[in-house]
């Protein structure tokens, strides 16, 4: 029973029927969830009492930065299930992880640069979480960029889906050596934001946006794999079909 | 020994958008020949591939002595020879050298035997220069020595008369009718029929 | 021809640790037939070490702080540059497919290969790397710590590129894409490395350093081959 669920979800008519289905409800939840959350962070939570109103970039930038840890484990657990059991839908979600996760990646860069500049008057140091953040855009780019080397769309995807996933590991061994790199120089971290006791009027609009970027990556994950499959697909006879009606 | 055989099941490949295989199946025993024909892009090169298990079929199976290739492909491997288009030879090295290195890694090899299969395709003074020096038909002569060297049951040849005078595709047909002779098995994609007697030849076409 | 008692299927009769062992001398054999290409990624880092000074100053005892920094960052360079011959050929001449093909472990003969390739290229990147440390002003008692740091790093290195070499093979002009891909791999080498360097150039303890270093080498040396398999076989489909 479980495995005609798995078979279901490899295959492509059906995805791009159920993926059609999903993606308003998804969008709407993201919308909804992103206006709370903005208008939560940026009208009604208090100012913070170190940084004034400038710190409210956070609710921005914060989400940006967890979304791009987050799209490279999506990426990189779908490289695995295509490898491993060779699904063709797998492949799909991963090639329209590695963009957007490059997206969401330079963002957080941005929006970072954004803050430092008029908050500590820098608009880049490097701190071990900056260089973290780099590192991750350079390997979605590596990523992006070795797809787009690649003509064949089958190799592509499973000598990208290797790289993925060696990436992957390699990301716990970034954080930690540019951890211990960094207190060997000892230069404080600028980043304090009253961590532990953040109130509840500014968590609720911070959570409501990181639910709202998650929602929203997934909303945009489904539009982008019907594309993929559309244009992977083209020569199959259930495209036709879809045409036709 | 006797249970030598190969089997392939309805294989289908596609490359790209393309259907080069489509369901093509395949028997094949000991002592016998597979002729595999077929026009430019038929797929002749493909099957072998998927014959030796490089390339992955997206429908069907292959079988080696009854099982499924899959189950233990370094086992199938060692069993198989398979000759591409190009001799598989390093330029810098002489035919020797590459004996030693490409068959060695598979089977111990001495010198005399390295000597007296390049004695048996014709290899006179040639044999200690680089391979880079000589001629295609030099070169598929050292890959037909190797192919001996390797003493596995079966043989995968992707057109192994190509480059070959009349005196050199007389040694492919000895050498084939002889591996038949041991029980051994072959498949051949060739554009012209081979001149082999006495065997036994099972045909395939391919159409693109 | 072959007597018939030769035809007897069955696993293959070379023990692995000889086919690793041939794989290996082939591909030093075939190296020194065309020396040039090894002597240049150890030009390059000569070459690079040589801007630094002219870039920025002559004084040894400013060149000192960087020392450590340019000294790995024209030995990671040079890596690149002689990481694209690891695969190149064999992948050209259907040697690489022989090898697939062999019955042999692939990962065990790849690992072969860039054990190869590590004492063509980086193990003499080992002993410029002191050379180069020295020029830059560091003091003679630091050598045998520049020397452990820069030859753990290379092995290292030399694991971490053939993930990006295999890759990348059969992609045109692969040279750019290599080091886009084996940089982000090689940071957490380079980190580890630099310090013990630099603690060596400083003559204070340098173990700990050298120990992480270490640990990314056994990683590479576990991991590397098994990844570099997996991506030669996918290029072979």
């Amino acid at each position: 029973m479980a495995w005609t669920w798995f078979h279901r979800l490899g295959s492509p008519p059906y995805i791009y029927k159920f993926a059609a289905k999903l993606t308003p409800w998804f969008g709407w939840a993201a919308a909804v969830l992103i206006a709370g959350g903005l208008i939560g962070g940026l009208l009604i939570s208090p100012a913070d009492y170190q940084q004034g109103e400038g710190y409210r970039i956070l609710y921005v930038h914060a989400p940006t930065a967890w979304m791009s840890m987050q799209v490279y484990m999506v990426m990189a657990i779908a490289s695995a299930v295509g490898l491993i059991w060779r699904i063709k839908v797998a492949h799909a979600v991963a090639a329209s992880c590695g963009s957007m996760g490059a997206t969401f990646t330079a963002c957080a860069l941005a929006t970072g640069s954004l803050w430092g500049a008029p908050m500590w008057g820098t608009f880049w140091e490097w701190d071990p979480r900056i260089i973290f953040e780099l590192v991750l855009l350079f390997q979605f780019l590596g990523y992006v960029g070795l797809r787009a080397a690649i003509d064949d769309t089958q190799r592509a995807d499973r000598i990208s889906a290797v790289l993925a996933i060696v990436g992957v590991i390699n990301i716990p061994i970034i954080h930690y050596s540019v951890e211990w790199w960094n207190s060997l120089h000892q230069t404080a971290s600028v980043m304090k934001l009253g961590k532990p006791s953040m109130p509840l009027n500014m968590l609720i609009p911070l959570l409501m946006m990181f639910f709202g970027y998650s929602v929203l990556f997934v909303a945009l994950l489904l539009v982008r794999v019907r594309a993929e499959l559309l244009s992977r697909e083209r020569s199959a006879s259930w495209i036709r079909d879809v045409v036709r009606a | 020994m006797s249970n030598l055989e190969l089997r392939g099941e309805g294989l289908h490949l596609w490359r790209g958008d393309r259907h080069v295989l489509r369901g093509v199946s395949l028997e094949l025993r000991g002592g016998e020949i597979l002729q595999l024909t077929g026009s430019n892009g038929a797929g002749k090169t493909t099957l072998l591939r998927v014959l030796c298990g490089l390339v992955h079929p997206e429908d069907g199976h292959v079988f080696w002595r009854g099982e499924n290739v899959r189950k233990d492909l370094h086992a199938y491997h060692g069993q198989l020879a398979y000759v591409g288009h190009e001799p598989p030879l390093k330029a810098d090295l002489t035919p020797r050298e590459n004996l030693r290195y490409w068959v060695g890694v598979r089977r111990p090899l001495n010198a005399a035997d390295i000597d007296k299969a390049l004695d048996d395709v014709g290899a006179d003074e040639w044999r200690n220069r680089a391979v880079r020096t000589l001629s295609a038909g030099q070169r598929r002569r050292v890959a037909l020595a190797g192919l001996a060297l390797l003493a596995v049951p079966l043989w995968l040849l992707d057109e192994p008369t190509t480059n070959l005078d009349t005196a050199g595709q007389e040694l492919v047909n000895r050498m084939l009718e002889a591996h038949v002779a041991r029980g051994g098995l072959a498949v051949a994609a060739v554009h012209h029929e081979l001149g082999v007697t006495g065997v036994t030849v099972r045909p395939l076409v391919l159409v693109a | 021809m072959k007597p018939a008692a030769a035809l007897v299927p069955g696993p293959p009769a070379t023990p692995s640790l000889e086919a690793a062992r041939l794989v290996l001398a082939r591909d030093l054999r075939l190296a020194f037939r065309r020396p040039g290409e090894i002597v240049q990624p150890l030009l390059f880092f000569a070459i690079v070490a040589t801007l630094f000074p002219l870039a920025i100053t002559p004084e040894k005892s400013q060149l000192r702080m960087v020392a450590p920094g340019v000294v790995w960052v024209a030995a990671l360079l040079a890596s690149l540059l002689a990481l694209e011959f690891l695969y190149r050929d064999d992948a050209h001449d259907g040697a690489l497919e022989q090898y697939a093909l062999s019955g042999q472990s692939l990962t065990w003969l790849l690992f072969a290969k860039t054990a190869a390739h590590w004492l063509l290229t980086g193990a003499p990147l080992a002993i410029m790397g002191p050379l180069a440390a020295l020029a830059l002003g560091a003091p003679i008692a630091s050598i045998p710590g520049v020397l452990a740091s820069v030859a753990l790093g290379s092995i290292a290195l030399s694991l971490i590129g053939s993930i990006g070499a295999s890759l990348t093979l059969g992609v045109r002009r692969s040279g750019v894409l290599l080091s886009v891909l084996t940089l982000p791999l090689a940071i957490p080498v380079l980190i580890f490395g630099a310090r013990a360097t630099q603690l060596a150039i400083e003559g204070t303890d340098y173990t700990a350093a050298l120990q992480l270093l270490g640990a990314m080498a056994v990683l590479g040396v576990t991991l590397a081959p098994l990844a570099a398999a997996a991506a030669v076989r996918i290029s072979l489909e």
